[in-house]
């Protein structure tokens, strides 16, 4: 059985289309990320699994049970918000009890749940506190108390370390992962930070414009992006992207041609162009050019040091390359560099449908 | 010349004490306080003061002997055609008309500032502009068909037939002030409250009314200034006995029979100023923060 199933799932505004029939089915204890560029609907798909938003289409269904008419309180489901959304006239203990009051729970079982929310999160010294008393972490945290207290299998995130600077945001971000290793419920997470998505998820689901691109595991969406959006939008520096001819040597690109053998798919030969890319990081410099099956030397147009590593820029067959160094290598611009790919670490592109090859 | 001012430039900004600006700004702030102080400077005064001193024509100059006879007589001994128990019957009158009208019109008022914000339904767009469009009716069109739906319903001369016209008139208004309020607020607390199990009038009544301390204090002044200081719909829709102060205050000062007491009608002026006077005074800054709190979006 799965915990959180979304079944045809569309949603318009007016004339606009915002989610096209979405399938989704999550299981137990997993965490998904949604992770998208604003606008893409991942924030909306999540506020109709929370039963925020009335769907045009589809069903839902939490735990088996088909929650598509149902209140957002009756699909247990707990939910985090941007925002925080903290009542801000009650404490801390009122905010963590302010659902368990609604549904009418005795009061010594809302003091054990707020008690045991309260340790799970270190928020104890908090609890007589006013929102507007606490600091930015501090108030997450009691945000994500009130969704523990509920007792529910399913956790929403909306983007829940986004008003947090970057230094805290690392620091929940560990929080969040122990949690979920510590509480084992299925948790569902939209964000636009893909460190957070590749660090947390146990599988991401990218989206664009209402629709799922790609559905699977971190690994497996780094390695192996279905389509050029996906493998542009994952890894940061981003991937480097030539267009080329496929012949029977490799991939003609401008002057040069790049070797194929290596790559795990064999590539059809068509007419058509066909999209290189390469990722910063597995463009190969120094040492490890020993393993390299092609390469080239190049001039650096620019450098971006960055402490740990150090990003240069270059040309390649015309297009903008930038790759990635050791940061304390002395590298200045101007510098001639021998560069190395190979195949295997590449990944190929039809430039027309723009899926993978 | 230029560098070494530079070179010793440090720390806040030298200010001159007097400038010509300054100068301008101060007396221009302080003739126009006078100029609207002035008439009740005169009134104040002129209450404290005996018919035969008034007669002597020096309006500005302090009283002689002070009297608080006039202040009394205003109060309690005044006529108004048969009664003569002065202004304090206006008073009550006025304070039974006030209270209900303006607690009514607050609470429906933020309801509907609330579900048109908050609850989207169908129509609500078409229902607003309605509901403002009545804003700018003026009010003289409405004054003879008010008279026949009162009548009507029975209630025309009673006092809670002008509750219900205040509370209506001020509708439109107040439900914009409400709505661009809770506008402000953020969607997620809603949100919050909904997956915490809130249905509407919780989430109403535990999680914005607390917050909206500073747009009730606004509605409030609003309304406590305009029911209190409103003639026209007072003289139209009540009888003698239960004529609001205002209409009593003028009936007092308007009464003539031998000569005009001056003395009195100035103290049963400022009695009837009183009341949106003090609220003024009460609430003057948590007004403007309100009014402020309900500007910035909408």
């Amino acid at each position: 059985m799965y915990s959180v199933s979304v079944k045809d799932l569309s949603l318009s505004f007016g004339s606009v289309d915002v989610l096209k029939g979405l399938n989704i089915d999550i299981g137990e204890g997993e965490f998904l990320v949604l992770l998208g560029s604003s606008g893409c609907g991942k924030s909306t798909l999540l506020n109709c699994i929370a039963g925020l938003l009335d769907i045009s289409d589809g069903q839902v269904f939490i735990k088996g049970k088909n929650v598509t008419w149902a209140e957002p309180s009756a699909r247990g489901i707990g939910m985090v918000f941007q925002s925080y959304a903290l009542y801000p006239q009650m404490s801390v203990e009122g905010n963590l009890s302010f659902g368990l009051k609604n549904a009418g729970l005795p009061r010594d079982e809302i003091n054990r749940r707020v008690s045991r929310a309260a340790e799970i999160l270190q928020i104890e010294p908090l609890l007589k506190r006013k929102p507007g008393a606490l600091s930015g972490g501090q108030r997450q945290r009691v945000a994500i108390g009130r969704a523990l207290v509920r007792d529910v299998d399913v956790f929403l995130f909306d983007e829940p370390l986004s008003n947090l600077d970057a230094k805290l945001r690392a620091d929940l971000r560990v929080e969040l992962k122990k949690l979920h290793r510590q509480l084992k419920n299925t948790m569902i997470y939209v964000t636009h930070d893909q460190i957070e998505a590749m660090t947390l998820a146990d599988r991401i689901a990218i989206m664009r414009d209402g629709t799922i691109q790609q559905l699977a595991d971190p690994d497996e969406i780094y390695n192996r992006p279905v389509n050029l959006y996906v493998a542009d939008f994952i890894g940061s520096p981003a991937m480097n992207f030539m267009t080329g001819i496929l012949g029977k040597k490799g991939v003609q690109v401008g002057d040069i041609t790049i070797p194929v053998k290596g790559y795990k798919n064999t590539l059809e030969m068509n007419d058509g162009e066909i999209v290189v890319g390469v990722r910063p990081e597995h463009i190969a410099t120094g040492k490890s050019l020993a393993d390299a099956v092609f390469r080239a030397e190049v001039e650096v147009d620019l450098v971006e040091p960055m402490g740990a590593d150090t990003l240069a820029w270059c040309k390649l067959a015309g297009f903008d390359m930038r790759f990635r160094v050791d940061g304390q290598m002395v590298l200045k611009e101007g510098d001639k560099i021998e560069i190395g790919l190979d195949p295997a670490r590449m990944h190929f592109f039809d430039a027309k449908t723009e899926e993978r090859l | 010349m230029v560098d070494t001012v530079m070179t010793e430039a440090r720390g806040p900004k030298p200010q001159k004490a007097v400038t010509g600006p300054k100068i301008i700004i101060y007396t221009t702030l302080t003739l126009l306080a006078i100029y609207y102080l002035a008439p009740l400077y005169v009134m104040v005064v002129t209450s404290l003061k005996t018919m035969p001193e008034i007669r002597l024509g020096n309006v500005f100059s302090l009283p002689r002997d002070v009297t608080f006879a006039p202040w009394f007589k205003a109060w309690a001994t005044a006529c108004t055609g048969l009664n003569c128990d002065g202004l304090s019957r206006g008073f009550w009158n006025s304070v039974q008309i006030l209270v209900p009208s303006v607690v009514i019109s607050i609470v429906v008022a933020s309801v509907n500032g609330y579900a048109l914000s908050f609850w989207r339904f169908k129509g609500a767009n078409v229902l607003f502009t309605i509901l403002l469009f009545g804003a700018f009716i003026p009010y003289q069109v409405m004054l003879y068909p008010i008279v026949i739906i009162l009548r009507e319903i029975g209630l025309y001369g009673d006092v809670w037939g002008l509750v219900i016209v205040h509370s209506i008139f001020g509708m439109p208004i107040l439900t914009l002030l409400f709505r661009n309020y809770f506008s402000s607020l953020p969607e997620e607390l809603v949100k919050a409250a909904r997956v915490d199990g809130a249905g509407f009038w919780r989430i109403l009544i535990r999680i914005l009314l607390p917050m909206s301390t500073p747009i009730v204090v606004v509605a409030i002044i609003l309304q406590v200034t305009g029911i209190w200081n409103d003639f026209l719909f007072g003289v139209v829709y009540t009888r003698p006995d239960s004529y609001p102060m205002t209409v009593q205050l003028n009936n007092i000062v308007n009464s003539t029979f031998g000569e005009k007491e001056y003395n009195v009608n100035m103290a049963a002026t400022i009695l009837t100023g009183l009341v949106p006077l003090l609220v003024y005074f009460v609430s003057g800054k948590l007004f403007v923060r309100g009014i402020a709190a309900g500007a910035v979006k909408g």
